[in-house]
């Protein structure tokens, strides 16, 4: 249900940037620590934009890895699992600087083609 | 027709947090602390306020309490509390899409006319038992505490980050089970600091009653917060 939230959520996103236009792409960038499982919120997606401007769009996403930064060391790392924890020296009191994102990044529309005469 | 794309770069939730912050400033303007109490389904929230506000309408130094449930299963717990001297309104999470695995600013903030902010100094909002979509959402609150039980995996933590990371207190409930279950309340904490080093964590009882004195002392300082610079 986690991907039914959030997929209503970028519909409602998306559908305010779009102005009105049918929207055929949506391009997110996904936190690696918000847990959102790519497949469930395609599939969540496909069924919440339903008679929305994004009826029929493509989801596509990146993925942000976690990166932290020790005050510490004065240095940024990237983690590939838990804990926390700052890898060169070990210190828990690091900063989470990425990895939290639930980004709509961009959207493709469609437009009436400019007039070019 | 051509496409053409366009740059959002606008965090999803953010219609969410907007209303959050719509409901925060009202809370402030009534003087009224706002706590968002989550946890897994059986946890023991519902326990965990009962015993919290046995004893009257007020905890520590008469501090007006107030709940809002918010609950899956129509008014199940909202009855369970309606014997406690304290206001209890229950929220509709049926509708909306989605929308009853937990509460958004918007639901809440349709709660808020049915609301007595006047007589009230502390809110405890029971959110819905999830441990994934409740920590999504913020609701306008100034804190939240997190009921993990015993009867839980002491890896909890590592398996739902976020909603550890977003909590100002753990409370660990069911304590008095801990020689009859496989917890390890160590590999619990361990697991805990790893995900939100240096948050304040509890163990209680709901059922015994132990450490619910130093909860009900805990919430009882938060409208101390309310205007208070950060
Ligand atoms: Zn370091």
């Amino acid at each position: 249900m986690h991907e039914f939230s959030i997929a209503s959520a970028v519909v409602a996103t998306a559908a305010k940037h779009a102005g009105g236009r049918r929207v055929t792409v949506v391009s997110l960038r996904l936190g690696a620590l918000r847990q959102v499982v790519p497949d469930a919120l395609a599939f969540a997606f496909a069924i919440v934009s339903r008679e929305t401007v994004c009826d029929g769009a493509r989801l596509t996403w990146e993925s942000v890895p976690v990166r932290v930064r020790c005050a510490p060391c004065d240095r940024t790392s990237t983690l590939e699992r838990l804990p926390l924890r700052c890898p060169r020296c070990g210190d828990g009191g690091v900063a989470v600087v990425a990895g939290e994102e639930l980004e709509v990044e961009s959207i493709e529309v469609e437009e009436e083609a400019a007039c070019t005469a | 027709m051509h496409r053409v794309k366009v740059r959002v770069a606008e965090d999803a939730l953010d219609a969410n947090a907007t209303i959050a912050a719509a409901n925060r400033a009202d809370f402030d303007r009534a003087g009224v602390a706002v706590v968002n109490l989550m946890s897994a389904p059986g946890a023991g929230k519902t326990t965990v306020l009962e015993r919290i506000l046995g004893d009257g309408p007020t905890i520590g130094d008469g501090v007006r309490v107030g709940v809002l449930e918010g609950d899956v299963q129509g008014s199940l717990d909202a009855d369970r509390l309606a014997h406690l001297h304290v206001p209890v309104v229950q929220l509709d999470t049926g509708s909306g899409f989605g929308g009853e695995c937990h509460l958004d600013a918007n639901m809440v903030r349709s709660a808020l006319p049915l609301l007595p902010l006047d007589d009230l100094d502390l809110l405890i909002v029971e959110n819905v038992g999830n441990l994934v979509c409740p920590a999504e959402f913020r609701i306008g609150e100034d804190a939240r505490i997190m009921v993990s039980s015993v009867a839980e995996g002491d890896d909890k933590p590592l398996k739902y980050p976020l909603m550890f990371r977003t909590c100002e207190l753990v409370v660990v409930n069911k304590v008095d089970l801990l020689e009859h279950v496989d917890f390890d309340l160590d590999r619990f904490f361990y697991h805990l600091q790893a995900v939100h080093p240096g948050v304040p964590h509890l163990e209680v009882s709901a059922r015994t009653g132990q450490g619910i004195d130093a909860l009900r002392a805990w919430l009882a300082r938060l409208p101390d917060r309310v205007g208070a610079p950060a």
